[in-house]
């Protein structure tokens, strides 16, 4: 499939030239492709935020190109807006951007900016709120009458609604409890199933990002320091963790085993995944295999193979 | 970007200006304006702008600072100059006629001198701001309005409001750059589109920044409360001003300076 | 036995008298001196109400709060109540007042009437205790949320209160902040005694206090060391609540019939437990 977000070596610098200059981005590249779910992970100032504006034009690239579906985005800056609505774009606390009456006409304010028809704003609108769980009553409510997590839904409602065909969310689970935690990122991976939207998700919680994502991105210095599939980024713990990162807890109870000479792989990320390994190990160790380590290969216990 | 605009413009550094007590500091500026406008003579307005100049050299900011400050008033110099030009009436034959417009000497020379005086004014107060923090400022503003307080003047109150003022500035304009970057990615046009476009879609970003602000304000008044505040009464402080004798040398040689600059419109009132 | 710190007994409070519906509906809970209590509940089960009848911030519709022994109702002791009982909430935006740190931090001991002298003295205690001491001179918006967050700490602490209650103080921040925050607090309970009541929704944050308190509806309905509560991993989770992977973990072996020792909770005994079953 043709990758529907091409990132080429994307440069940026705040304020250049001017005394208080700062080099956000650094020779970024990477490439998704359609229909991916794209988790995105780095510490605070490693660029992530600054990476994600850039995805729909709110940052403009110092150096490098950002094409979306084949198309540079900054070829004809006056065409931007078309980008905004292509790619949409969710922040940190989204509840903070909500000013309409109802929750119905601030879902409604995106796809209105889009210049559709009443009709379609009313299917698209009825459709979003579907998506995030909003009944009929509370869509004619004012939005500043609904509970934290409520508001929150209402907010990623807003940016759903534009149908965008990719779906960029900053930490959308920051600052709730933990079932309204996984009530807005089961809501978003469900709208990634049934639309196929691309979707890209920043968040600071490797659970979550083990859970929901298929992908990883880790950005460190402000730079790309790795890309793969979930299992790939989280086989290399030691280098997260060097990065300022962590790792699921499950996969720190795995790194541990190694530590201890254990022969389990490294790649254990869930727990469904988790509960596999351990009883294919003790399977093993039932059937009299030992599977204590020898202390050498226990030292490099990053390489992830199980055959020794 | 939102981020760009600086408030309070103050250059940190350690020169005596800027340790000179925050109040005697206001004081004298004060006293500046009045001189600026009590020596009205050319000559007295050249020694004003001198000992200006001196002061800034002293307080190592540089001179170019002086433009940047006096670049947002630069119209409201322009409107007095062309005032006094056109309607200040003189003796004796204009010097130029035409229409109902009439120049004559006075009218040049009073444009002159007006425009030089409040170019020199903003001058003068950008130093007080450039050498002394905001918040320095409000406690020597506070300092100096004491004794309205004996007439329940809220002094404290009004201090602690620009203070708090102060210190929320940046922080709602982070969050307006950040509101106003939520709404383009809805396609609010606030970059793009005609002017009443713009103007449109500033609803979208003021009414999510007044709900915020006052609900900054409630956490606020909350967490003050939780740290004891009830108003100025029994209220000591961290930093207490205390005025060395530097600064009252300091001040003395100010003084000085600004009766010399008085004395000379009085020697030569026409210079 | 010694008197408890913190006592709420048979607490109802509703934010609209007007409405049926109770924010606390017969709370009972007490906190032990130099205890370390975490508090966890759904949002809206009235954890963080319950946090503020500890100052006085809000007073009981009935029922009774005692804070070493002095009830909040207690209009005169208010200000003793307030600097026994320090309150860090969860933005630390919204509770910074200053524009440099170190006069934030002196802001309570200014109210106080604190004489000059020795509140230099205690605000460069608390500002040390909190590990700001560098950024003394700083403007708070320009430090990072960890950062700010103790410079809040800081300004609480500078009271010498007995008692720190933490309203979701960790919610808005990064992990490095929140790692940052937390070894602060344990930091001030251990070295200084502080008691600790520390509201939260991060499980490993909880699973390291002394003791934990699970509200729901506006009543304790949980209460116990982090073992035995997060062992009862059906029962936290019906209340809406997460419990850590090592619990869920254990548990799932313990139903694939895999036999696993019981209260489990922390990555390093699990690990332990499983090398027990493997080598």
């Amino acid at each position: 499939m043709a990758s529907i977000i091409q990132v080429e070596d994307l440069t940026y610098i705040y304020n250049p030239g001017m005394p208080g200059a700062a080099t956000a981005l650094e020779g970024v590249s990477f490439e998704v492709e359609e229909g991916d779910f794209v988790g995105i992970i780095g510490a605070t100032g490693s660029g992530k935020s600054t990476l994600i504006a850039h995805m729909n034009g709110l940052n403009r690239p110092t150096g490098g190109r950002i094409l979306i579906d084949g198309k540079d985005i900054w070829a004809d800056p006056s065409k931007i807006r078309d980008f905004r609505f292509m790619v949409g774009l969710v922040f940190q606390y989204p509840e903070y951007q909500l000013f309409e009456e109802t929750c119905y006409k601030d879902i409604a304010f995106g796809p209105k900016n889009m210049g559709l028809s009443e009709q379609e704003i009313d299917r698209r609108v009825r459709q979003a709120a579907r998506f995030v769980g909003l009944s009929e009553e509370l869509l004619q409510r004012s939005p500043f009458e609904l509970s934290g997590g409520q508001k929150r839904r209402v907010a990623v409602a807003g940016v759903m609604a534009m149908e965008p065909r990719i779906l960029v969310l900053d930490e959308p689970a920051a600052g709730l409890d933990p079932e309204g935690r996984d009530t807005i990122l089961s809501q978003v991976k469900e709208f990634h199933k049934k639309t196929g939207t691309t979707v890209l998700l920043v968040s600071h919680s490797m659970e979550d990002i083990a859970r929901y994502a298929d992908k990883v991105l880790v950005m460190a210095e402000r730079k790309l320091a790795m890309y793969d599939t979930v299992e790939r980024v989280f086989a290399r713990a030691p280098e997260l963790l060097q990065l300022g990162l962590s790792v699921p807890q499950v996969t720190k109870i795995f790194l541990k085993l190694r530590e201890m000479g254990v022969d389990v792989p490294t790649d254990v990320y869930t727990i469904p995944y988790a509960v596999k390994a351990l009883l294919a190990a003790k399977a093993r160790r039932d059937a009299g295999e030992s599977l204590i380590l020898p202390p050498r290969t226990a030292e490099n216990g990053k390489g992830g193979g199980a055959e020794c | 970007m939102l981020r760009d605009i600086t408030i309070g413009q103050h250059f940190p550094g350690d020169s005596p200006v800027h340790r000179f007590d925050p109040r005697l500091k206001l004081v004298l500026t004060i006293l500046y304006i009045v001189l600026l406008f009590a020596a009205s003579n050319p000559l007295g307005l050249v020694l004003s702008i001198l000992f200006l100049g001196v002061m800034y050299k002293v307080a190592r900011i540089p001179l170019k600072m002086i433009g940047r400050s006096l670049k947002p008033i630069l119209p409201i110099v322009l409107f007095t100059a062309v005032l006094n030009l056109f309607f200040v009436a003189g003796e004796g034959e204009p010097l130029v006629r035409f229409w109902i417009l009439e120049i004559y000497p006075e009218g040049i020379r009073y444009a002159v001198l007006m425009s030089v005086r409040v170019m020199a004014l903003i001058a003068g107060t950008s130093l007080l701001t450039y050498t002394t923090s905001p918040i320095v400022l409000t406690d020597a503003i506070e300092a100096l309005l004491r004794p309205l307080g004996k007439l329940h003047f809220p002094v404290h109150e009004l201090a602690m409001m620009m203070s708090i003022a102060l210190r929320f500035i940046p922080t709602l304009i982070e969050e307006t750059d950040k509101i106003m970057n939520a709404q383009k990615a809805r396609g609010a046009m606030i970059d793009t589109g005609k002017l009443t476009d713009r103007v449109k879609a500033l609803v979208p970003v003021l009414i999510p920044l007044f709900i915020s602000a006052f609900r900054r304000a409630d956490e606020l008044a909350m967490a003050m409360e939780c740290r004891c505040y009830r108003g100025g009464e029994g209220r000591t402080r961290l930093k207490v001003l205390r005025c060395t004798r530097q600064d009252y040398l300091s001040l003395a040689v100010c003084l000085v300076c600004f009766g010399a600059i008085l004395a000379s419109r009085l020697v030569f009132p026409n210079f | 036995m010694e008197e408890p710190i913190l006592t709420a007994r048979d607490l109802k409070f509703r934010y609209d008298p007007e409405q049926p519906v109770y924010a606390l509906d017969g709370t009972s809970a007490s906190v032990r001196r130099g205890e370390f209590v975490a508090v966890l509940g759904a949002n809206g089960c009235g954890k963080s109400t319950l946090a503020k009848h500890f100052n006085a911030i809000l007073l009981p519709e009935a029922g009774t709060v005692l804070v070493e022994g002095i009830n909040t109702a207690d209009e005169e002791k208010l200000y003793d109540i307030r600097q026994t009982v320090g309150m860090v909430f969860q933005n630390p935006d919204n509770q910074i007042v200053a524009t440099v740190v170190e006069e934030d931090v002196a802001f309570a001991l200014e109210n106080l009437g604190v004489p000059n002298e020795e509140m230099r003295r205690r605000v460069d205690d608390a500002m040390k205790m909190a590990g700001i001491y560098q950024y003394r001179e700083r403007a708070p918006h320009k430090l990072s949320g960890g950062q700010r967050q103790r410079v809040a700490i800081a300004g609480v602490v500078a009271m010498r209160p007995d008692c720190l209650i933490l309203d979701e103080a960790t919610a808005m921040l990064d992990p490095r902040g929140r790692e940052q925050v937390m070894q602060t607090i344990h930091r001030l309970n251990e070295t200084m005694g502080i008691t600790v009541v520390s509201i939260t929704h991060y499980m490993e944050e909880a699973a390291q206090a002394d003791r934990v308190l699970v509200m729901s509806r506006g009543k304790v309905v949980m209460e116990g060391a982090p073992k035995e509560v997060f062992s009862r991993t059906e029962e936290v989770r019906s209340l809406h609540l997460d419990v850590p992977q090592a619990a869920e973990l254990r548990d799932e072996l313990v139903k694939a019939g895999i036999p696993m020792p019981e209260g489990i909770i922390s990555t390093g005994e699990c690990a332990r437990a499983l090398y027990e079953l493997l080598k």
